[in-house]
């Protein structure tokens, strides 16, 4: 009987955790999403999403993280290759790193300077006698921007799946008469594609639903799902309409997973 | 795998590497320009560092940030420290799965639907918006990255240790304190700093559950920065990037002396 009750002692706070903040959050969003600016039940929000301004909001945020992944990959994938190729490389991945611990707002903010109309790319192009443009406040920067903040977290995984690979599998491959690129596409491709999913399951929900870089970087060009959801919660305090936001988002979310996770799972069950 | 790089490899790398320092050793160097503005650089000053020491509101706003980083990295890891054994002991693999896709939920979704929901929560449950709601929250998110920290350390240890230290007459309580903790302190420790820069680091959920009156560093450098350039936030980030960097080298060393316990196992 004391076996029991000092169990239940000790579980008491994590079981808590996991019911009011957890569960209970999921529900309460579910709960909002079918009211109404007056608090009464109704499918008004639902009726809302589908129409073409939010659908439309939808399909260019899904463009728009799409496009971050896509090439925060093209760029993640060589770097996190050559990082497994130099001799003190647990050391340089730590430096990759280290630019993701500096607060995301204070990076977004070097852009402010950067891309500003008198900055320092605007000063390089006047020299180039391009001419300075305006890049603030554009969806290039803002896809610049979130490809630079998303990039040592899509390098992370592929690192550590191109480092588990196994050298002999190269080996054999050169043996057998394989061109490099072959080995590329047969070999190392395929055995590390669990890391770029994953790279790419962290990449793709945030940029999903970022909301302060569109704030910031973007000003009106870009309205992302998460920008969407902080404007009905925030500005026009229309929760109910958030909500409904906010399930769809889950419900992405949930198939991004589903897609992109399945193989991690069974190798760990 | 240690083919020699080529040379264009080798460039790439270091523009890569430019690049992601590029904003921050950006914002550092115009930190020190006496002309208040990211573009030209007219006189070498300390002027925004004295501007910030004197900036009493801001001082009181980093000292919250750092009392909340520190009180939420302490409880969210001792929750979670408790949430891993308690997973851990569970033998049902259907109940272990569920409880860890449970506790992996706040890891993967967005911080937006987070402060959205946690707002909710707190408005329902009558929480005033302020220090406790963000504090509530930051541990909220912490503890699952403890958990998933701690629990890998775990299940390395060897169960004939747990039967040893039962034969020998210990109590339930007195194997998890003498035993289980002391083994999976590197991961305790990984736990507490990451929950520690997590919180450090959120924006979007305490944006989202913070009151009028109360702030933390991220927000007042989001509401500073849609205002335009300010050559304090400048300096206040190469602060930033030094204590940054000083974290970074204490849990490397940490994360160092986790990896050596194995060799350590196997000596014993």
């Amino acid at each position: 009987m004391e076996n029991k009750t000092t169990r239940n002692l000790y579980t008491i706070p994590y079981v808590i955790w996991i019911a009011f903040f957890v569960i209970a959050p999921i529900l309460l969003v579910l709960y909002y999403s079918f009211q109404d600016l007056n608090g009464n039940f109704s499918l008004t929000n639902y009726r809302n999403f589908f129409t073409p301004i939010y659908l439309e909001m939808t399909l260019s945020s899904f463009w728009y993280a799409f496009l971050i992944t896509l090439i925060t990959l093209l760029f993640a994938y060589p770097t996190a290759y050559l990082l497994t190729k130099l001799k003190h490389k647990q050391l340089w991945l730590l430096l990759i790193i280290v630019p993701s611990w500096i607060n995301l707002l204070l990076k977004a903010y070097a852009f402010l300077g950067i891309f500003g109309t008198y900055g320092m790319v605007n000063k390089f192009l006047e020299t180039i006698g391009v001419g300075s443009k305006q890049l603030l406040f554009t969806d290039f920067s803002f896809v610049f921007v979130s490809v630079y903040i998303f990039i040592p977290f899509m390098i992370l995984p592929i690192f550590n799946a191109l480092d588990k690979l196994n050298p002999t599998y190269l080996d054999a491959a050169n043996d057998l008469g394989a061109s490099r690129w072959t080995t590329f596409r047969r070999i190392v491709f395929p055995l590390t594609l669990d890391g770029v999913k994953a790279g790419c399951q962290i990449t793709f929900i945030p940029a999903l639903s970022l909301f302060m870089l569109t704030r910031l970087i973007a000003g009106s060009q870009v309205i992302s799902l998460g920008t969407a959801i902080e404007q009905q919660f925030l500005v026009t305090q229309n929760w109910g309409m958030g909500s409904t936001i906010a399930v769809f988002l889950i419900i992405f979310m949930f198939i991004i997973m589903l897609l992109t996770g399945t193989k991690r799972r069974r190798a760990r069950g | 795998m240690d083919k020699r790089i080529s040379p264009l490899s080798r460039i790439f790398l270091i523009i890569m590497f430019a690049l992601l320092y590029l904003p921050i050793f950006y914002l550092i160097f115009y930190s020190f320009n006496s002309g208040g503005n990211m573009y030209d650089f007219e006189n070498f000053t300390f002027d925004w560092y004295k501007e910030l020491f004197q900036d009493t509101r801001l001082l009181i706003i980093v000292l919250n940030t750092i009392v909340i980083a520190l009180l939420s990295a302490l409880i969210s890891t001792i929750i979670g420290v408790l949430g891993a054994i308690m997973i851990y002991k569970i033998r049902s693999s259907r109940t272990k799965y569920t409880l860890l896709s449970l506790n992996n939920i706040l890891i993967v979704s967005p911080d937006v639907i987070i402060g959205a929901s946690f707002l909710i929560l707190f408005t329902i449950a009558g929480i005033q918006l302020g220090f406790y709601s963000v504090l509530l929250s930051h541990i909220a998110f912490s503890i699952p990255i403890v958990v998933l920290m701690v629990l890998p350390k775990l299940s390395e240890m060897s169960p004939s240790l747990l039967d040893a230290a039962r034969d020998l007459g210990a109590s339930r309580w007195e194997v998890i304190t003498k035993v289980v903790i002391p083994y999976i302190t590197p991961g305790i420790f990984a736990g507490f700093f990451m929950a520690l820069t997590y919180s450090l680091d959120d924006f979007a959920v305490t944006f989202f559950v913070t009151g009028n009156g109360f702030t933390t560093l991220s927000v007042e450098i989001y509401s500073l920065a849609r205002q335009g350039i300010s050559l304090s936030i400048n300096a206040l980030s190469a602060i930033i990037f030094l204590v940054t960097m000083l974290i970074v080298v204490i849990y490397y060393f940490i994360t160092r002396r986790g990896k050596r316990s194995p060799d350590l196992e196997v000596l014993k």
